[in-house]
């Protein structure tokens, strides 16, 4: 019995990411819209443009190859694996142990691997210096992403995402600078990860700065749809990242009753409209910075976290 | 069954390889000959890796065998103990799958002779270093396995190319034999004991165990691959036929990994901490660099024998973060550490050995190993392009492939580092924890480019575009080791339950049994700290995929047309347009390349309305080759120069020399005493 109540919860997390993601997009274009005193498309036009996409055909090219074709399923499918093995609304579900945060790191590498190649796959240039910079953003994120990740491992003594959470939860937690380091560089570790502003623009199509849109740029119908869900699905999983390490209040602990998972769940939409408006804000108040900018962007994110990990030795004379 | 059985058999089978390289040498030049031999290698290797497996799971029979050969007052000692049988593992595995790869692949060989009697003994050479167990014995199946390995980088010396390679190859590899014959003049002391348990029982003193540290660093490092003594490497393994290439890089570096971690672990004695710290720093650089040259490379080959550097350097920072744990006695930590870099060993033996045949295949269906003149393989050669999809995905430590399993297990080894009391560590540890992830990341970016250049886009020559498909035996070996590749990365925990014995031996102890946790995850430390299970993950994924393509194709269209390339509508005609392997990773190149290569992009533009081509070169400089190499080899030439004259002096003055010389050796003595 409990195992089955388990797996409901554990489906439910997976069919609640996948719901919510592009409510996430769609929330962000909208106040993106409402500070500039535009009135902004509604919030299920993202919904609306992945069902159109949906029903479209494919267009393939020539000579695409059936790797070009397999990539989005193979790309969303770890995407989402992925955000579903970060704690939303509950900690400690039934299979959130398959995966420890490296893990999940690792999986959106899977997906940015096959992205890049599926770039590549068509041979025109638009694809070509999509995936290179794509990968050239790739490689100075993920070491950052692990230095974050091993702070917090050296924290809370687990690279779990549950055992983390709890850990934040806990009384002796405290102020520290460490903490403060890590936040900063996981925003930017997911700016650039998501393709946002300054790092890239999700918004444009047709500008020499692009990475992501030009990666993606001779996909069409559902293959498009899939990328999109995909990548819609990657900025859900970095804002329930932040708000599951930094802000784990309201998660429920395993084997929590109904009323704890309705709250946790209320929780989690209330910090993802947070921290989507607050990356819309940002995202309106920043202007986009030149790609080569872009590995001092990132690393200023790797040295904090590599700081927060010294730091941690500094201020505690060796755990 | 005595002891010394698993022992017995080995030598049996290496005695057969070599007669195997004789009867080779004669049948050779015959088309029919090729395949027998490489048939009759092919069931050797795997009967010798059967028989290393079985050693492996039965550490009960390691008794030594005495055979009365070499050096009259030692004899040759011979042992299969768990470290030995685990690395007669990977090399066997290794040899068996390179000879049922040039089945297929050796039909093509111009000059067999060349290349069948030293593969052969080749083969042997490597079993006899892992079986030797007295120091004779161990630098004289060493400066064998070299040289005929060398013999292989020369097989096909008309090239000026491999010629070179061959000379430096040779330089290095005398370096390192002698930087090894110290170590063990060094560890068997003033008594002269020179079987490995008599050093073993002759712990060295602390000043010289340091220096034996040094230089098994740098005998076993410069066959290894570390830097700064890799810089034979990426010319003497693409130099070399494709499944040699993979056999050097895939299986040879492992002996050399076998000789450092046989002295530092087992022969020394207990480790002071800061060694650790050594060979973590040595180990970082290697793999950093490593991957930058690969990044940087545009020969196919060369691109696999740089990121063999890498893989090098990531098991080495493994093998130094156990020797900084077991320096403070934290066994459990330097377990972990250990076993990372052992299931590294094993896995990058698996998937640098594929993709070396993978490129092997490449460069026979069309000529060329210049990525810049190849692509759209994926049509052309549609299963070698399935296999080395793997293999990049694995190499890229991409889960749940098994390159990301060791990679899970080294980060876990690195977050254990707190417990270390020096502060130089603790500071030294994430950094180049640091560095690892860099490398790793950087590593997926090179394979991406390697695979996107070589089999996606479109052709960039009619070689490329008239490929077809390698042969069948070259197409199953690749694809078996495809498949491990994953099955290693989806059920580590039996891998890791056969390394115990090792552990065992070196550490007195083992991590848990991973087969028993619940769901086959990998839990290497306590069930309160980190999990991972490749298994779960994979079938998650591979369910998501199937769902996300159910429910597409049955709720939504699955309509397709083909058409002419998008390109927002102004697609380039010339395949020459497209992303070039230079081109891709310029930008990592404008990153990393100008501190540490000092690259340079030159850009000449014609005058206007010249109609000349604008020209862009980029220049590379090989920092480590123009400040270590070019020195030493102008020093070497200026002191030759000068040393001419004694060549022409007459009878009297060298006979004053020799008397001279005798005379000043006779002080030295006297005056040492």
């Amino acid at each position: 019995m409990a195992l089955i109540r388990d797996l409901l919860v554990q489906s439910a997390e997976m069919i609640l990411v996948l719901a919510l993601s592009p409510f996430v997009t769609g929330l962000i274009r909208k106040v993106k819209a409402r500070l500039v005193r535009r009135v902004g498309p509604p919030l299920i036009q993202p919904y609306r443009e992945l069902v159109r996409l949906l029903r479209k055909e494919v267009v393939l090219a020539d000579n695409a190859s059936w790797l070009f074709r397999a990539a989005p399923y193979l790309v969303f499918a770890t995407t989402w694996v992925a955000a579903a093995l970060v704690p939303t609304f509950a900690v400690g579900l039934l299979f959130s142990w398959s995966a420890d945060l490296i893990a999940i790191v690792a999986l959106l590498g899977s997906a940015r691997f096959f992205l890049a190649l599926a770039g590549m796959d068509v041979g025109t240039s638009f694809g070509g210096i999509g995936a290179s910079r794509e990968v050239m953003i790739a490689s100075l994120a993920e070491p950052a992403m692990i230095m974050i990740i091993f702070s917090l491992a050296l924290l809370a003594g687990s690279t779990q995402l549950s055992t983390i959470a709890a850990y934040m939860l806990s009384p002796h937690v405290g102020l520290r600078v460490t903490l403060a380091m890590a936040l900063v560089a996981l925003i930017m570790v997911g700016i650039a990860e998501n393709a946002r502003i300054p790092v890239d623009n999700p918004a444009t199509h047709l500008e020499l700065t692009m990475v992501h849109e030009a990666m993606v740029l001779e996909y069409s119908g559902r293959h498009l749809a899939l990328i999109e869900l995909s990548a819609a699905l990657k900025l859900l999983l970095y804002l329930s990242l932040i708000a599951c390490v930094f802000v784990p209040w309201g998660l429920a602990p395993p084997g929590a009753t109904w009323s704890a998972y309705t709250l946790g769940a209320a929780s989690y939409v209330a910090k993802l409209t947070a921290g989507a408006a607050a990356l819309a804000v940002f995202e309106t108040a920043i202007a986009k910075m030149r790609v080569f900018r872009v590995p001092s962007f990132l690393g200023a994110a790797l040295m904090l976290g590599l700081l927060g990990t010294l730091f941690l030795f500094v201020s505690r004379g060796g755990l | 069954m005595t002891a010394s059985m698993p022992v017995a058999l080995s030598l049996l089978g290496c005695a057969t390889l070599l007669s195997l390289s004789v009867v080779a040498a004669i049948v050779g030049r015959s088309r029919v000959g090729t395949p027998l031999v490489y048939w009759a290698s092919f069931g050797l290797s795997f009967g010798l890796c059967a028989n290393a497996a079985f050693a492996l799971l039965h550490p009960g029979l390691a008794e030594p065998l005495v055979l009365p050969l070499g050096l009259p007052w030692i004899g040759a000692h011979f042992r299969i103990d768990a470290l030995a049988a685990f690395f007669l593992v990977v090399t066997n595995f290794g040899g068996a799958a390179a000879s049922f790869y040039a089945i297929g692949y050796g039909r093509h060989e111009k000059s067999p002779g060349r290349v069948l009697p030293f593969f052969a003994a080749f083969l042997a050479a490597m079993n006899l270093v892992l079986l030797s167990d007295d120091a004779f014995t161990f630098l004289l199946s060493w400066e064998f396995m070299s040289l005929m390995s060398w013999a292989l980088v020369m097989a096909h010396h008309r090239s000026p190319d491999n010629a070179r390679a061959g000379y430096v190859y040779l330089l290095m590899a005398s370096l390192g034999t002698f930087a090894l014959l110290l170590t063990f003049g060094l560890l068997s002391g003033s008594v002269g004991g020179y079987g490995f348990d008599a050093i073993r029982a002759n712990r060295a003193a602390a000043p010289y165990a340091t220096l034996v540290l040094v230089l098994t660093l740098v005998g076993a490092g410069s066959k290894a691959g570390l830097v700064p003594l890799h810089a034979w490497l990426p010319l003497a393994h693409p130099a070399a036929p494709s499944h040699v290439s993979a056999i050097m890089s895939g299986v040879m570096t492992k002996v050399a990994i076998y000789a450092f971690v046989r002295i530092a672990f087992d022969l020394i004695g207990p480790p002071e901490w800061w060694w650790g710290l050594l060979v973590l720093i040595v180990g970082g650089a290697t793999a950093l660099l490593g991957v930058l040259y690969a990044l940087f490379e545009a020969d196919m080959k060369r691109v696999l024998a740089y990121s063999t550097v890498e893989n090098i350097g990531f098991i080495f920072v493994g093998l130094g973060l156990s020797l900084a744990f077991a320096g403070g006695r934290f066994a459990v930590a330097a377990m972990v550490a250990f076993t990372a870099a052992l299931f590294h060993v094993f896995n990058h033996a698996l998937f640098k050995s594929l993709l070396f045949f993978g490129s092997g295949a490449v460069q026979d269906a069309t000529g060329e190993r210049d990525m810049e003149k190849l692509g759209g393989l994926i049509h052309r050669m549609p299963t070698t392009a399935v296999a080395m999809l793997g293999g990049a995905a694995a190499i890229s430590a991409l889960p749940p492939f098994n390159g990301f399993a060791s990679e899970w297990m080294t980060f876990q080894a690195v977050l254990l580092s707190p417990q270390l009391p020096q502060w130089g560590l603790k500071l030294v540890v994430p950094a180049v924890g640091a560095l690892l992830a860099l490398s790793v990341a950087l590593a997926a970016a090179c394979f991406v480019r390697f695979y996107g250049i070589v089999f996606l886009s479109r052709p960039r020559s009619i070689a490329a575009s008239t490929a077809s498909e390698t042969d069948a035996f070259s197409r199953t070996v690749m694809l078996a080791l495809a498949f491990l590749c994953l099955l290693a990365g989806i059920l580590p925990g039996y891998i890791l339950d056969a390394m115990t014995p090792v552990t065992q031996g070196l550490f007195g102890g083992h991590l848990p049994r991973q087969s028993s946790i619940a769901w086959l995850s990998l839990v290497p430390i306590a069930k309160a700290r980190s999990s991972y299970n490749g298994l779960l993950v994979f079938l998650f994924v591979i369910a998501a995929a199937a769902m996300a393509a159910t429910a597409v194709h049955r709720f939504a269209s699955r309509a397709f047309r083909r058409a002419p390339i998008w390109d927002c509508g102004c697609p380039e005609a010339s395949p020459l347009a497209q992303y070039s392997a230079g081109s891709f990773s310029q930008p990592i190149r404008r990153v990393f390349g100008t501190l540490l290569f000092g690259a340079r992009e030159e850009v000449e533009m014609p005058p206007p309305g010249a109609l000349g081509p604008a020209r862009l070169s980029v220049r590379l400089n090989d920092v480590i080759w123009n400040t270590l190499y070019l020195p030493v080899a102008e020093g070497v030439r200026v002191a030759t120069d000068r040393l001419n004259v004694l060549q022409f002096l007459t009878i009297r003055s060298y006979l004053s020399l020799v008397f001279a010389a005798l005379v000043v050796l006779l002080l030295v003595i006297a005056l040492w005493r």
